[in-house]
C-alpha cells in the first residue's frame, strides 16, 4: 500500500510539472515566439524596443530552430514562430507566413585567400565536388575545404536551395552553429563556409557573388542572388491574443525597418 | 509531545521512501519513453536497414535512414581512446600509486581530479581551436576534423576515470605481493608488470569499461572535432557519431526523420546497458 502511494505521488508531481510547463505561452501580456537561431538578431532588437514602449508585454524568444519554431506554433506552445525557411506545402495548410525582414548568406573564406568573386555556378561546383582546387576559381594551389551547418539547418536549406546542390553538397564540416562555422573557416586558410550576414565577423573574408558585394541595398534590391526571407509563422485557424497581434503589427509595419537594419538584415522592400 | 515525534518519523520515512523511488521512477520513465518513441522508425525503416544501412541522409527528396556510419564510427573512436588512453592512464596510476613521491603524487592526483572537472564543451573548445589546425599540419591534410582528432579529445578524456581506478585497484594489491617479487629478487619493473597488474587485473579492467562508457556516450567534444558529416569512417575522414548524430539533428528535425533520431539514441542505450552489464559482471566476479 505505502509503495502505491509513493508511486502515485511521483506520477501525479511529474504531472504536475508538465502541465506547468504548457500554460506559460498563452499567458496575458506574454508574446512567446520560437524558432530560428538565424533570427536571433531581429527578433532581439525587435523585441526590446517593443518592450521599452509597452512596458506591460514581454517577448520571449526560444532559439530552437525553425523547424522547432514551425512545430511549436502548430501545437500552440507560443504565439508567433520564426522560421528562416519558406513553409512546405503541407505546413502552408495550417500555417501563415509573413515575410519581416530578408537574410543576406555570406560565402565566407579564410583572409589569405586571394579568392574575390565567384559565380553561383563556381559555388555550386565547388560545394558539389566538381571544383576541388583553389585555382580552378584563380585561388591558389590548394584542395578546398567545404565548410557547412547540419543538415536541418535553415541557413544549409536556404544556401543549397540558392546554389541547386540540395544533397549534393560533399562537405568535409557539417557544424551546429553560426560561430563555428566563421570560426573553422578562420582557422583553414583552405576553408570556405556560409553564414548569415548579419554574424559575419572580420576574421573572415565575404566574397562577391556574380560581381555583387553582400550589402543593404544588393540584397534589397535582389542583385546579391544568395538571400532568404524571415518569416513570422502563425496558426490560420486561431486568433492572436492581442499582446502577440500588437507585437506582429508592429514588426511587420516601417516603424521596424531601422531596427531590422541594426539587426544585420534587411527590411522588406514596401 | 510523543505522538508529535511520531507524526515527523512518519512523515520523513515517507518522504525517504518517495526519493529513493524517484531514480527508478525516472530509469523506467527514460526507458519507456526511448522504447516507445525509438521502436516505431525501427519498423518503418526496417531493422536491417537501419542498422547496417551505410548511407544517412535524412533530410534529402528520398531519405534514406542507415546508421551504421555512426555505430562503427562510435565503436571505432572508443576503441582508438582505449588503445590510446588506457596504456597512458595505466602507467600514470601505477607511477602516482608505487613510484612518486607523496608530494609528487599528490600534485598528480590534484591534476587528474581537475582533468575530470572540465566539463567537455572545454575539451571540445581546446580541441577545435588547438588540436584540428594541428592535425591538420602533421599530417599534411586539407582538414584536420576527423576520426583522430576525435580519438585524441576521447584519449584525453577518458583519463580520469582510467587513472583514478586503476590507482585504486593498484593500491589495493597487498604489499605482501610486492616485497615477496622483490625478495625474491624481481627488479622494480618486473614486480610492477608481472605481479602488481595481474593482481589488480580486475580494478583496471572495470576502468577500462568505465573508459568504454565515458566515450561512448559523449557528444559535446567529439561533435567539435569530428567534422560531423555521416561518412562510413576512417581515421583522416569527418566522421559522425551516434551521439552526434542525435545531438545535431534533433533541434530542427521533424516526422520520421526525428523518430529516426529517438531510435539512434535507443540504439546508443542499449550499447551503454550492455556495458554497464559487463560492468557488473566484472564487478561480481571479483566479489567470488
Amino acid at each position: 500500500m505505502k509503495k502505491i502511494i509513493s508511486i502515485l505521488t511521483v506520477v501525479g508531481l511529474l504531472m504536475a510539472c508538465f502541465t506547468g510547463c504548457g500554460s506559460t505561452s498563452t499567458e496575458d501580456g506574454i508574446v512567446a515566439t520560437d524558432g530560428s537561431t538565424s533570427m536571433e538578431k531581429v527578433i532581439g532588437y525587435l523585441s526590446e524596443v517593443y518592450m521599452e514602449e509597452n512596458s506591460d508585454v514581454k517577448v520571449t524568444y526560444n532559439p530552437t530552430g525553425s523547424g522547432s519554431g514551425i512545430q511549436a506554433v502548430l501545437e500552440s506552445r507560443c504565439d508567433i514562430g520564426l522560421s528562416s525557411r519558406d513553409l512546405k506545402d503541407e505546413e502552408k495548410a495550417e500555417l501563415n507566413g509573413t515575410v519581416v525582414a530578408i537574410d543576406g548568406i555570406a560565402v565566407i573564406v579564410n583572409p589569405e585567400n586571394p579568392v574575390k568573386d565567384l559565380t553561383i555556378e563556381q559555388i555550386a561546383g565547388l560545394y558539389k565536388g566538381e571544383i576541388t582546387n583553389w585555382s580552378e576559381v584563380g585561388g591558389a594551389d590548394a584542395p578546398v575545404v567545404l565548410i557547412g551547418r547540419e543538415a536541418a539547418s535553415g541557413t544549409r536549406d536556404g544556401f543549397e536551395t540558392i546554389t541547386y546542390t540540395e544533397d549534393l553538397c560533399k562537405y568535409s564540416q557539417e557544424l551546429t552553429s553560426t560561430g563555428d562555422v566563421v570560426q573553422t573557416v578562420a582557422s583553414n586558410p583552405n576553408a570556405i563556409g556560409y553564414a548569415s550576414v548579419a554574424s559575419v565577423k572580420d576574421t573572415v573574408k565575404m566574397l562577391d557573388v556574380e560581381g555583387v558585394a553582400p550589402t543593404t541595398e544588393t540584397i534589397q534590391n535582389g542583385t546579391y542572388k544568395v538571400q532568404r526571407d524571415f518569416i513570422f509563422v502563425t496558426k490560420k485557424n486561431a486568433v492572436l491574443t492581442d499582446a502577440a497581434k500588437a507585437f506582429f503589427d508592429f514588426a511587420t509595419s516601417e516603424a521596424a525597418d531601422d531596427l531590422i537594419v541594426k539587426a544585420g538584415a534587411v527590411p522588406v522592400a514596401r | 509531545m510523543k505522538k508529535a515525534a511520531n507524526f515527523i518519523e512518519k512523515a520523513m520515512n515517507i518522504i525517504f521512501t518517495l526519493c529513493g523511488f524517484l531514480a527508478v521512477a525516472f530509469v523506467i520513465l527514460i526507458t519507456g519513453f526511448l522504447l516507445t518513441s525509438g521502436m516505431p522508425a525501427i519498423g518503418k525503416i526496417g531493422i536491417t536497414d537501419f542498422l547496417f544501412g551505410t548511407e544517412w541522409a535524412s533530410t534529402a527528396a528520398t531519405p534514406s535512414y542507415g546508421i551504421l556510419p555512426f555505430i562503427l564510427t562510435s565503436v571505432y573512436g572508443t576503441f582508438g581512446a582505449i588503445i590510446i588512453g588506457v596504456p597512458l592512464g595505466l602507467m600514470c596510476a601505477i607511477f602516482v600509486a608505487k613510484m612518486a613521491k607523496t608530494s609528487i603524487a599528490k600534485t598528480v592526483r590534484t591534476s587528474v581530479d581537475l582533468l575530470s572537472g572540465i566539463p567537455s564543451v572545454v575539451y571540445g573548445l581546446v580541441g577545435m581551436i588547438i588540436i584540428v589546425p594541428l592535425v591538420r599540419e602533421a599530417f599534411n591534410l586539407p582538414d584536420g576534423a576527423n576520426l583522430f582528432s576525435a580519438i585524441i579529445v576521447l584519449t584525453v578524456m577518458i583519463l580520469p576515470s582510467v587513472i583514478s581506478v586503476s590507482e585504486t585497484a593498484i593500491r589495493a594489491v597487498p604489499k605482501e605481493y610486492e616485497e615477496a617479487s622483490l625478495a625474491l629478487g624481481a627488479t622494480k619493473t618486473e614486480t610492477v608488470f608481472k605481479v602488481i597488474v595481474p593482481a589488480a587485473k580486475s580494478g583496471i579492467l572495470t576502468s577500462v569499461v568505465l573508459g568504454i562508457g565515458r566515450s561512448i556516450g559523449e557528444a559535446m567534444a567529439v561533435m567539435m572535432v569530428s567534422g560531423n558529416v555521416a561518412n562510413m569512417p576512417g581515421l583522416f575522414k569527418s566522421v559522425r557519431f551516434l551521439t552526434t548524430a542525435v545531438a545535431s539533428e534533433m533541434s530542427y528535425s521533424s516526422g520520421l526523420q526525428r523518430e529516426a533520431l529517438f531510435s539512434i539514441a535507443l540504439v546508443l542505450f542499449v550499447f551503454i546497458l550492455i556495458i554497464n552489464l559487463v560492468l557488473n559482471l566484472i564487478v561480481k566476479k571479483d566479489k567470488e
